[in-house]
This record gives structure tokens, sequence and C-alpha cells, in this order.
């Protein structure tokens, strides 16, 4: 009984208590007959086109590359997706699995309240029931999603342990689905959790770098010399990641570093150390008793202190690098894209920006850096107005 | 060093012989709410007629546990509760009665991180759990500690762990709740020692009002798989509900109805409400009494 897959060399696993095990493994039957059953591709694939606008576009950001005056920047707009980032892909996904293991309801956690509105709009299309675990905290920072997730009928449960973000609504997610696991779809948004979780999100979110690829080469006939997303739990990053993954392609993740690395932070590859939450050995943020410690980051999508086992496994690997921006930086990356592009990025979004900003200027014009461009920022408007204010004084 | 489980076989037999009704193993969380009271409320469990422990590692995510062991957990950490707490806590409950079962209960993370400075990035999963599992096997087996349940460790996931504790004389306890498969049932049954924990219901811990109507049919499943002995927990909070499951297992497990117990009595009361709690659902001290 030993499990031999699913594990990410030491990283990934099942450590869920025993009422969700026989859950998980029915999960992962029913993803495995998906994925051989060629009507449930064609129903995904019709979805992803017909309602989320895929492919979505790849845009040379001409005037960022110049003003950096290296490498050509090029962005994957996720931001363009319906419901406005890339989440929407790995709920449409996880909503039709449910379906297929007739599953009547479904929970989620969010942070940043994307994977909430993705999950709360699946549920709508698909007239299931819908209820979100969401931090307190997160439900005073992301009251328009809030608002949003609401209008498309989903139920909203603001809970109030621990730090009360993103961490805290997973616990609470988990919690539900002890109780309810019988009736009830946990639809995890990101690369976390237990197996088979981290794959399926993985595999949900791959559309970004394989059209990604695929894009570039039309392009400009090749491929990028660096692929640069950010990291929080790490769903975006390992879908334009995995497609990359055996091309000569540096992948460069972005973690948050908050108010920096000696500070609050949420930079759990960076700063952390290997631990098991959620249910997958991973790396975590812990004190020296084993207790996870709080995250921090500006971007309430980056603010967890786990990230996702494969992630971990790339680190350790050295197939990926993993970095970290401050929330300063990353406002400077949302201020730069939008003065420069017109484009305003999610505060998740606006770490990978502020990385590549880095290290453009060290590279040659006749390289490129991708950029996932995971989520647009009208929801953190009012953030950023209050933290550029605050900076001005 | 003797069997693997052998006090918990032992107490279940001495019960029995006696005919006194099921044993009772209070849950405690350590230092809750304060680490220097811990061992006071071990004693005063003792006196009250508890059958064997289980010793709680108050955790930061505890996600498979209902609102007052959260808190309770909260409480114990702010208060400065360790793994020292809880094994502090073993030791008093050994040293104050040599044949008490004894039982670690936690989650996974801090017992990996316990006595090592390094956390572990062995490329082998095994090893990645079974070599930080050492220091603390060690340490609770020199606290007098017969058995470790951890909540998110199933048995999927246990061979390496199991062996390391198994290798210091202790048992890994196994759970099994009632969505557990016969192919689960049967795993567990092929590796557990000491005793088999029934999770009553499906859901997390908490005080219920009764017990759950498909237990018994739970009981029967997992007792046509094994011999190993079966305590049960979750939702179990009265005599009422002691005296019921004990037709059908030998040791029940009281966790947050005892927790509530001990928030909701004032400062130097706690033992004494701990004790005459445990009388209670032991039935030593009739309902009536109860306050």
């Amino acid at each position: 009984m030993t499990r031999e897959t699913g594990a990410f060399g030491p990283f990934g696993g099942q450590f869920a208590p025993e009422t969700l095990m026989p859950a998980l493994a029915e999960l992962e039957e029913a993803w495995t007959q998906a994925q051989a059953d060629a009507e449930f591709r064609a129903e995904l694939d019709g979805l992803l086109r017909d309602y989320v606008g895929r492919e979505t576009p790849l845009t040379h950001a001409e005037r960022l590359s110049e003003q950096l005056g290296g490498a050509q920047i090029w962005l994957k707009r996720e931001d363009l997706a319906h419901t406005g980032a890339h989440k929407i892909n790995n709920a449409l996904g996880q909503v039709l699995l449910a379906r297929r293991m007739g599953k009547p309801r479904i929970i989620a956690e969010t942070g940043a309240g994307q994977h909430g509105v993705a999950t709360a709009t699946a549920c709508a299309r698909f007239g299931i029931e819908c209820i979100v675990y969401m931090g307190e905290e997160d439900v005073r920072r992301q009251a328009l999603n809030v608002f949003r997730m609401g209008l498309l009928g989903a139920k909203v449960v603001p809970v109030k342990s621990g730090a009360r973000t993103l961490k805290d609504a997973i616990n609470e997610s988990i919690r539900d689905w002890v109780t309810n696991v019988r009736t009830t779809h946990y639809l995890i948004g990101s690369a976390i959790g237990p197996h088979p979780y981290p794959v399926i999100v993985r595999e949900l979110q791959s559309c970004i770098g394989r059209e990604a690829r695929e894009q570039l080469q039309q392009k400009i006939g090749k491929l990028p010399d660096v692929a640069v997303a950010c990291v929080g739990g790490g769903s975006n990053a390992i879908g334009l990641f995995h497609p990359l993954i055996d091309d000569p392609v540096r992948l460069i993740g972005v973690e948050a570093a908050g108010e920096g690395l000696e500070a609050r932070h949420a930079a759990t590859l960076s700063a952390g150390s290997p631990g098991v939450l959620h249910g997958t050995r991973t790396y975590v943020l812990q004190d020296e008793h084993g207790q996870i410690t709080e995250a921090h980051s500006i971007s309430a999508g980056l603010d967890y202190p786990g990230v996702g086992p494969e992630h971990a496994w790339l680190m350790l690997t050295e197939r990926a690098e993993y970095v970290s921006v401050t929330d300063d930086e990353a406002l400077d990356g949302l201020k730069l894209l939008s003065e420069t592009e017109g484009i305003i990025p999610a505060l998740e979004t606006a770490h990978a920006i502020a990385y590549a900003t880095k290290i453009a200027p060290t590279m040659q014009p006749e390289e490129t850096i991708l950029i996932g461009l995971s989520g647009r920022g009208d929801k953190d408007v009012e953030i950023v107005r209050d933290a550029l204010a605050a900076r001005e004084r | 060093m003797s069997e693997l489980g052998a006090r918990f076989r032992e107490a279940f037999a001495a019960s029995s012989g006696r005919g006194d009704g099921p044993l009772v193993f209070p849950f405690l969380t350590a230092g809750f709410p304060t680490p220097q009271e811990t061992p006071d409320l071990v004693r005063a469990a003792l006196r009250g007629g508890a059958g064997g422990f289980e010793i709680g590692v108050p955790f930061s995510d505890p996600l498979a546990d209902g609102p007052v062991h959260q808190d309770a957990y909260t409480v114990a950490l702010n208060a400065g509760a360790t793994i020292e707490t809880a094994l502090e806590a073993c030791r008093v409950a050994r040293q104050t009665d040599p044949d008490v079962p004894v039982t670690l209960m936690g989650y996974l993370n801090p017992f990996l991180s316990y006595g090592s400075s390094t956390p572990s990035s062995e490329a082998d999963p095994g090893d990645a759990l079974a070599q930080p599992l050492e220091p603390l096997a060690r340490r609770a087996a020199e606290a007098g500690v017969d058995g470790i349940i951890v909540v998110d460790l199933p048995v999927d996931e246990s061979d390496a762990a199991r062996e390391v504790l198994a290798n210091h004389g202790i048992a890994l306890i196994y759970l099994l709740a009632p969505t557990s498969t016969e192919k689960r049932i049967a795993a567990v049954a092929e590796r557990a020692a000491g005793f088999i924990y029934l999770v009553s219901l499906t859901g997390v811990t908490g005080a219920r009002d009764e017990v759950a109507r498909d237990f018994e049919a739970f009981v029967s499943r997992v007792s046509m798989l094994t011999d190993t002995p079966l305590a049960v927990g979750f939702g179990i909070s009265r005599r009422e509900h002691v005296e019921q499951v004990g037709n059908l297992v030998p040791a029940a497990i009281i966790g947050s109805a005892l927790t509530a117990t001990i928030a909701s009595a004032p400062d130097g009361a706690r033992a004494a409400a701990v004790e005459h709690y445990l009388e209670v659902v032991t039935g030593r001290r009739s309902e009536e009494t109860a306050t």
C-alpha cells in the first residue's frame, strides 16, 4: 500500500486524515478515466474556447522591452481569460470532474478571490451549489471579489481562525470536506494539497505553457530564453513551466518577499524549509517547533506559507530557480507595466513583472523573456492606491 | 523490550476481566490552558478513572479538529506549549501509574521537526519521513509512551514511520473512518499494533448529541478483518455514549467535551473539574450528582 505515484521525489504524497483517503482515491480514478475519455477532453476544450476565450493572446511588450533596454518581453495574457485570471482553467476542469463523480456540492478556498470567483463562475455555468471559504482578512482586502462571488450565486464563508488568510481558508475547506466528503468535491485552486491535486491542477493549467510555446514559435520562430511566473501555491507557474520542462529554457518562479526576507514575507522556497502542510510534503514557513508561521504579502493570492510540491522538486533538482521580490518592488512593477503597456496586472502577477525588469537589462535584445501574466489588476486598485499613498507620506 | 502494544493489551484484558465497562481514554491537549497545569490535569484524570491517555500536541493548522480543539491549541501554543510539554505529560502519567497505556497524538509536521536542527532534504520519500522521526521516537520511548497517533499520516504513507517507532518499542496507532474501504481496513489490520482508533463519524472532532447511527455497522466491518482491539473517538462526550459504544468496543476516547470542561472551569478548579468529569463518564459517579 506504499505510495509509488504522485510524489515528486521526496515531495508530494497524501498526508491527509483517513476520512478523506477514499475520496482522494476516487478523485484519482475519476481523473485517470477523464484523461482517457475523448468526450471529456472535447467538452473541456469547447468550454475553454467558447466560454473562457482561449487561446489567450501572446503580447509583445514593445515599449516595456524598449524602456528596459535588453531582452524582448512577451506576455502570456491570462488576464484576458474569462473572470480575469488563469484560475478559470482549473475551476472548469474540476467542475467537469465533480459532475463525472456525481458530487452535487462544491467547496473552494480563496485568497485574493480570483479562484473563488472562477469556481463560483464555473458552478453557476453548471448550476452546482458553491461554497467558498475565505479568510476574514482577505474578505476585507478583496471586498469587490466577495461581491462578485455573491452575484454568481456562491456562498462566501468568512474564516475567523489563525491569520484569517488563505492558509486558514484551506484548513476550513478541508474541515468541511471531512464532514461532507460523500456529497462534496473540494475544488483546490492551486497546485498544492494531497495527490492527485498537484497533478490535476498542473495538467489543467498546462494550456498556458502549451499555447505560449506554440505562439512564440509562430511569432519569432523560437522558444523563450527565460520563462518567469509568480509563485504562491504555484499553479500559473507550473502551468507555464511544465510544457517547457524538456526545453532549454530558464524557468524562474518569483515569490513574495513581502516586507523583506528578514521581516514578514511569503517566500516559502527562498526562505522556508521542508515540512508537511495541507496534505503534501513540500517547503513551508515554520518555526523551530514545526508550527506553521504566518505569511505576508501585499498580494492576497501569494499570501501562503506553503508551495506546490512540484516546485519544491524543481528547485531541489535545480531545473527551476526561485527568487523573490518585495511588496515595494511589485508595486513598481505594476506601475511600470500599466504605464508602458496599458495593462494593469494583478498584484500577484506584478511580482513576475518586477523580477523580469531586473533581468531584462542584463540580457541581449535578441533574447526573450516570457512572462506568465496570470491575472488582471482591477481587484487590486484600492490596495494599490492605499499603498502608493502610504509610500508618498 | 516488551512486545509492541503490550500495555494496551493488558489494560483491555484487565478491564474485560473486571467487567466494569469500557476503558475511557481522556484526550488532553498538552499545555492547555498552560504548560504548568498539564501534569496536574493528568494526575486528576487518573484519579477520576482514566484507563489510558491521549496526550495531544497542539498544532497551528489542525485540519481534522473542530473549534474546541482549534481554540485549545491556539491557547496552548500562545502559552508556550511544545512537544516537550506533551512528553512531560506522558512521563507524569507513566510515573503515576506504571500500567496505564499512554498515547501521544498530533499532526505530522511538529513530529518531523522535533529534534532536527536541519530539516531533511533526503531524496528518498521514505527516508524523508523516517529520519526526522528518530529523535521523537527515542524521547517518547524514554517518557514511557506506548503508541503514537499521527492524524495526517494514513496507512499508505506510514511504513517507514512505523518501523522507526517500532524500533523504539512504540506502536504506530492507525485511524479508520466510516468512509474507509475494505481494502484500507485490511491494510491497517495487517499493520496495526496496540489498538485501532475508530473515528466514529464522518467529520471533525467535537462533542455531538448522539453516537453516529452507522457506528455499529462500521465496527462490524472492521471486526471482521482484525483482532486488534478497537477504541472509538470523535463525538463521544457523555456517560450514555460510553455505555452505548462499550457494548461494541473496549475503549472510548473523550476529547472535546473534556477540553470544554477544562476551558470553562475557573482558575484553581480545573484539576477538580477533570477528576469529576472522568468520574462521571467512567460511571464511578452517577450522572445525577453531576453538576
